[in-house]
């Protein structure tokens, strides 16, 4: 399978050709399409992201069984890797989750307005915990791993905390999929409802990914410098 | 019974086909007498084989007679059709069926569903209304999780035990695909089973 994953000298056209998601993870990185004939490994070196890290993503996000070995995830292969969950979550919340909520709102504006509201309040909860947990990371998490990076006293507060409140919040988006599948009232834009329901698996897909990283990358690498140190 | 069910199987995918067809074997009363990868020659082989009921996979039925299985089968009105169940089909397909057996039920419960198909027995909806729907007790438990109550108040107040409170939460999430709480008062509340005040 390894030769099939993405490697630097690929054109960075072809990765997107390849997989078409992927075109949604070059801003989180800075990187906007009109690369020309340019290699991954000389878009990457133009907007200074770290190749390793971006290949990392790109075949994570492509290839269903891929995760780097622990001999991959060190320090200098993961540069990077902070701004870009972060930037991820910025993403989901500034741009994917309001269209998803811009489309809703029309959906449920033509339901019965009780209907509506149910269905507009169970989002706004979705949308609140995705936040909450967003907002965790970032103040909580991540600055303790910048902090065990630059070698700091962190307080006694270790990764393993976090994964177990890692939520899942997945489970509600799939539950609001069932929702509008099943159990909205069948005349109501049935247009709108297909759409809204390609954006919500679009996003259940990319978050899903997001997780894995967190889970698979991030988390045992921050286990391992706990341990070991950096 | 003295004679053996004679089943005719239609299914494409050999794995699953093999599979059942192991599985009817272990059974006593039952035994499958052809096995099908389409509907081209079926009523000849029906007509051949003489089967006491026929399990299809409805993926192999043409789409646009998917829905008139029943005029499909018109010149066999005795004999029950069992679909076979992968995927999710919708509820008006089903309906066409006599029986619907799903992919992940086990010997037994394929065994029950079999026995329970003696060739006379028409059509209801009661026995797709078992495959999908709520039952009436597991609507009595959605309330209550809807309303917010835990296991153990559940339990109380319709007086069963905690186990079965949660096997029917179990099936809940199996039937609905819902596994938040939110997720089921929003369910509750479309359907008219609760309303805002009772949160």
């Amino acid at each position: 399978m390894t030769s099939t994953l993405f490697t630097a000298k690929m054109k960075m056209a072809d990765l997107i050709l390849a997989n078409h998601n992927l075109v949604l993870i070059l801003p989180r990185f800075g990187i906007e399409l009109g690369f020309g004939e340019k290699s991954i490994e000389e878009v990457c070196a133009t907007h200074q992201v770290s190749l390793p890290f971006f290949l990392t993503v790109c075949n994570i996000y492509a290839y269903d069984d891929y995760f780097p070995t622990p001999e991959q995830i060190t320090f200098n292969n993961l540069q990077g890797m902070l701004p870009y969950l972060a930037a991820s979550h910025h993403h989901y919340l500034r741009e994917r989750i309001p269209h998803i909520e811009h489309h809703l709102q029309k959906i449920a504006e033509s339901c019965a307005p009780r209907q509506g509201a149910i269905l507009m309040r169970f989002f706004t909860e979705y949308k609140d915990e995705v936040a909450k947990h967003f907002n965790y990371e970032e103040e909580v998490v991540f600055p303790y791993i910048e902090g065990l990076w630059a070698g700091k006293d962190v307080d006694n507060y270790v990764i393993h905390q976090y994964k177990e409140t890692h939520s899942n919040v997945e489970e509600k988006l799939e539950d609001l999929t069932n929702i509008i599948i099943k159990y909205l009232p069948s005349n109501v834009l049935p247009n709108e409802k297909a759409s809204v329901l390609f954006d919500i698996f679009r996003l259940a897909t990319d978050l899903n990914k997001h997780e894995l990283i967190e889970e698979k990358v991030l988390i045992p690498y921050v286990i391992s410098i706990e341990k070991h140190g950096v | 019974m003295s004679r053996k069910q004679r089943i005719l199987l239609v299914e494409n995918a050999t794995i699953v086909a093999e599979g059942l067809q192991a599985i009817i074997a272990t059974m006593q009363g039952f035994e499958v007498v052809d096995t099908e990868e389409n509907m081209e020659w079926i009523f000849e082989r029906i007509t051949v084989f003489k089967p006491d009921i026929i399990i299809i996979n409805p993926s192999v039925i043409d789409f646009s007679r998917r829905m008139n299985v029943k005029i499909l089968f018109q010149n066999f009105p005795q004999l029950p059709v069992v679909a076979l169940l992968h995927n999710h089909y919708e509820r008006q397909l089903l309906k066409q069926f006599h029986e619907c057996i799903d992919i992940e039920d086990d010997k037994k419960k394929i065994e029950q569903k079999l026995r329970a198909l003696s060739p006379q027995k028409a059509p209801n909806d009661e026995a797709l209304t078992s495959c999908y729907e709520l039952s009436a007790r597991e609507t009595d438990i959605l309330i209550e999780v809807a309303k917010g109550l835990i296991n153990k108040e559940i339990a109380n107040k319709l007086n069963i035990s905690i186990h079965t409170v949660i096997s029917h939460r179990k099936n809940i999430i199996k039937k609905t695909g819902i596994k938040s709480v939110a997720g089921l008062t929003v369910y509750a509340l479309l359907n008219n089973l609760i309303d805002e005040n009772d949160m």
